[in-house]
């Protein structure tokens, strides 16, 4: 993006605050348009009235990102990759997460293969009041030969409408993949110095886009993004080599970071998305533990400097776990708390008998002590008293979790325990046991302290509830 | 086949070739031709082969047409329907255009971080094998701007007394759990530690209000079981610590020790007092706070006359998934802000890696949920934890970690060490990474 404040951005609208776009003025549209929540699109007179038209055309410049944004896919598990302005996420936060890939081979036995992508479609992990998910296939020849890699190719797709990565070197294997398959805007893989006349004609033939792949030659990745652009393929994926070990992998992270800070900087022709291939990783250890682990690690790296894709191949959950989770980290926006609004919510169909439990406002807290109730048909009142987006130990620690404010919390909500409740109970978090007597004094109620872990509620609730009179 | 000919040279003959002289010449043989192997006249497969090639096969087709061979039945049969314009439309790249590929430096990040040094030989006045020393750095870790002058390093914790933990960590500790010395010296010898930090929980008026005077002895049996440098923290008890650490700072006197920690919470004065009465570092902890933390940084150089060289910050870790998302920006602001030279931010910082081990997903058996997917095994789960928590801090700036499981330790050391370049390993041919049977 060219531009960075809504200032910049409100010279190219019409200026009427006619409303259209659901803003109430034009220069909240154009804050709009600068934290990436709207799109010029959304101006419809800009869009439709030619007046506009000149204006329009130089906003999208403006306003398009520095790293060129490549879609995979079709329909809604299509994947946007790149699109991203700063080297930093606290600037303005990361855009479109990494996408992970996990690879099927077709060497697989058909059963094996469909299993496998079943596996990776259906992974997910609860977090923060949504589910962390997985996102493409990664389809490799082992065989080298057209008809199997088509066969399954042909086969993932009856399987899944994940998005693929069609990798093979040989453009025969590449073209029979595309012919089953290019309507779904597979990602394919790879130009090298040897095919790229071949990998290019059929990126143009095909209309999908493409990764070029230079192991640890800029020049050569530079020059292949370069010609592929300069051609019209403008959806180009750069791999410039994950070597897994050593003075290999060193290398391989510094080669990020400079495709990444020359596309930033304005280098155009190499300011694309960057594929990232932990699963060399494999290459490079025997046993599987081993392997996941260090392919975990190489993944974690690429995450959080500059990989926008990549390939990987352990679907165990100990490694699966992490790698969504660092993902879901860098690029959440650092720049504002995580939070849900502070109140009593109902979590089921909760009677007078029911219990009343405290936590925080921060989301993951809240969230993961909702699922944790919910889940397990625990019928309740949840109060998320407001911590400023802390979690309970440090709130405790902090002072942003106390009686008085647990106090303030319930009388904000209007939840009248008497009211409300048979049982004048507040049940506290484990972490927030020494408020007890506190929380006593200012509420009037019994207090009794729950878990230290809300994922142990089923269990406590079974000893504790109904409370002996 | 084994007609050799080059395509070049058949262009160039058939560029010569009038069409008459063909009339001696068996077409046959010719339509039959194997360009490369492939698929005989099939402009699909021609086009594949190259532009050359095709016109090469449409020049011979054409002729054969000429001469009336069935060419265009032969085209349908092929492709399973009447042939299109086999090259129209389709450009095809001649050349690669060639590219440097250049990026400059960072020329803004030009103040260096302070370096401390921890632990003091018999040369220094101490007992040390060896001291470490933090920080030197001139660009974010691991880039290509500035070499780094210093590795990162694991100090392992080690409690007085005691305390919970994941059971993939008590394993590990069951055989020492009541020695700290032992403990210690287990961390060294078995688990490659580069220092020791204990930890002296046990003064906590809440645990057991062990004396200071008490817990400075378990210091002293520490000092002597290990020669390696040594953290001293306190129970986290604001009230108590400064006490504790200032009879810990004096027992340890002569062997720069790093105390942990000063806070904005404490008197962190007297804390500040006992380092620089007996020689030893500071370790300025704050709340994920980059204000804050410049506030306490100020008040130890300013307020209380700490030298430059003798602070390491903590601006506090959070787990993975349990807001490292903040821990991370924090420290990755921290650090640039003093590559570009803010000086009350250019010191080393550390990081209580073992916080990890408080997510759930670190220890717990399973999913409380059972949507979830499978987490797989726990002993595998909770060591990667830990180890992804420091990792990403490792590119972000952090110096040196505070940990507890063996694995998370030797796994972190050998990606940290392989960042920085100091670990050899074969090279690994990934050129045909894709036919890999992994």
């Amino acid at each position: 993006m060219k531009i960075n404040s809504p200032l910049e951005a409100y010279k190219f609208l019409p200026g009427t605050n006619c409303g259209e776009c659901g803003e109430t003025s034009c220069m909240a549209f154009a804050s709009h348009l600068i934290d990436r929540s709207k799109k010029a699109t959304d101006c419809i007179p800009l869009v439709n009235e030619e007046k506009y038209k000149k204006k329009y055309a130089e906003l999208e410049a403006l306003l398009a990102p520095e790293i060129r944004e490549v879609v995979i896919g079709v329909g809604e598990k299509a994947v946007s990759i790149g699109g991203d302005d700063v080297l930093h996420r606290h600037k303005l936060t990361f855009f479109n997460k990494t996408a992970f890939a996990y690879d099927v081979w077709d060497t697989m036995d058909e059963k094996d293969l469909v299993e496998r992508v079943n596996k990776i479609q259906d992974f997910k992990k609860f977090y923060v009041g949504d589910f962390l998910t997985l996102d493409m296939i990664a389809v490799r020849s082992i065989s080298d030969d057209p008809a199997k890699f088509a066969a399954a190719v042909k086969k993932v797709m009856e399987t899944t409408d994940f998005p693929m990565v069609l990798c093979s070197f040989n453009p025969e294997v590449l073209k029979a993949g595309l012919e089953v398959a290019a309507e779904k805007r597979p990602l394919l893989y790879a130009a090298n110095k040897d095919n790229w006349q071949e990998v290019a004609a059929l990126a143009q033939e095909y209309n999908v886009p493409v990764t070029v792949f230079a192991p640890n030659d800029l020049d050569l990745l530079k020059s292949l993004a370069k010609t592929f652009s300069e051609n019209g393929i403008e959806d180009v994926v750069l791999d410039p080599g994950t070597f897994p070990t050593g003075k290999g992998l060193k290398t391989t992270f510094q080669n990020f970071l400079k495709i990444r800070r020359a596309g930033i900087n304005g280098d155009r022709d190499i300011a694309f998305p960057i594929m990232a291939v932990p699963l060399t990783a494999w290459m490079a250890h025997d046993d599987e533990v081993s392997a996941s682990y260090w392919e975990t690690v190489v993944a974690s790296v690429f995450t959080v400097k500059y990989g926008d894709i990549m390939i990987l191949h352990s679907i165990e959950g100990y490694a699966q776990l992490p790698e969504v989770h660092i993902r879901d980290t860098i690029y959440t926006d650092p720049r504002k708390p995580v939070t849900v609004d502070p109140g009593v919510y109902e979590v089921g169909s909760p009677t007078a008998d029911s219990p009343l439990l405290v936590t925080t406002n921060f989301a993951l807290t809240y969230y993961t002590v909702e699922s944790d109730l919910s889940s397990n048909g625990i019928d309740c009142y949840l109060t998320a008293i407001d911590t400023d987006g802390i979690g309970v130990e440090a709130a405790v620690a902090g002072g942003q979790l106390t009686a008085a404010k647990i106090k303030k919390g319930l009388d904000e909500a209007g939840f009248d325990m008497k009211e409300k409740l048979n049982n004048n109970v507040v049940v506290l978090p484990g972490l927030a046991a020494r408020l007890q007597g506190d929380v006593e004094d200012e509420t009037g109620a019994a207090v009794m302290i729950g878990p230290a872990d809300s994922g142990r509620l089923p269990g406590w609730m079974e000893q504790n509830w109904p409370p002996q009179k | 086949m084994s007609n050799k000919m080059k395509l070049s040279g058949l262009t160039d003959l058939l560029k010569d070739l009038d069409v008459d002289s063909l009339e001696g010449v068996t077409i046959e043989g010719d339509i039959e031709l194997d360009i490369s192997g492939g698929g005989g006249l099939n402009p699909a497969m021609a086009y594949a082969l190259g532009h050359e090639a095709a016109q090469i096969s449409l020049h011979v087709a054409n002729i054969a047409r000429m001469l009336g061979y069935p060419i265009d039945q032969l085209f349908a049969a092929s492709m399973g329907g009447f042939p299109q314009a086999p090259i129209a439309g389709q450009s095809r790249i001649e050349e690669l255009i060639p590219a440097k590929f250049d990026v400059a430096n960072m020329s803004e990040w030009a103040t260096p971080i302070q370096e401390v040094t921890l632990g003091a030989t018999s040369a220094d006045g101490g007992s040390r094998k060896n001291t470490i020393t933090l920080g030197g750095e001139n660009a974010l870790p691991y880039y290509f701007d500035a070499e780094m002058p210093h590795r990162n390093y694991v100090t392992m914790d080690v409690f007085d007394m005691p305390i919970g933990m994941a059971k993939a960590v008590k394993g590990n500790y069951e055989d020492v759990i009541n020695d700290p010395a032992e403990w210690a010296k287990k961390v060294v010898r078995d688990f490659n530690a580069d220092m020791v930090t204990i930890h002296l929980i046990s003064t906590d008026p809440l645990i057991n209000d062990t004396p200071a005077r008490e817990a400075a002895k378990v210091v002293e049996d520490v000092l002597q079981a290990v020669d390696v440098p040594i953290v001293i923290g306190g129970s986290g008890n604001p009230q108590k610590d400064p006490e504790v650490l200032e009879k810990a700072a004096e027992v340890a006197e002569g062997e720069r020790v790093l105390l942990a920690s000063a806070s904005l919470n404490l008197d962190y004065e007297r804390v500040a007092k006992a380092a620089t009465d007996y020689g030893h570092a500071v370790l300025s902890w704050t709340q994920l706070e980059i204000n804050a933390q410049k506030e306490l940084n100020r008040k130890l150089m300013k307020q209380c006359g700490v030298p430059r060289d003798s602070i390491v910050m903590d601006p506090t870790t959070a787990a993975l998934g349990y807001g490292l998302d903040y821990a991370y920006t924090n420290m990755e602001r921290i650090r640039l802000a003093a590559l570009m030279g803010d000086d009350e931010l250019t010191f080393p910082m550390s990081s209580g890696t073992t916080n990890a081990w408080g997510a759930r997903e670190s220890w717990m058996k399973e999913s409380p949920l059972s949507q979830d997917s499978d987490w797989g095994p726990r002993e595998y789960r909770g060591p990667i934890w830990e180890i992804v928590t420091g990792l990403t801090l490792s590119l972000a700036g952090n110096d040196m970690f505070m940990m507890m499981h063996p694995t998370s330790v030797q796994v972190l050391k050998e990606i940290t060490q392989t960042l920085y370049g100091s670990i050899e390993a074969d090279e690994i041919d990934i050129t045909n990474w894709i036919g890999a049977e992994v």
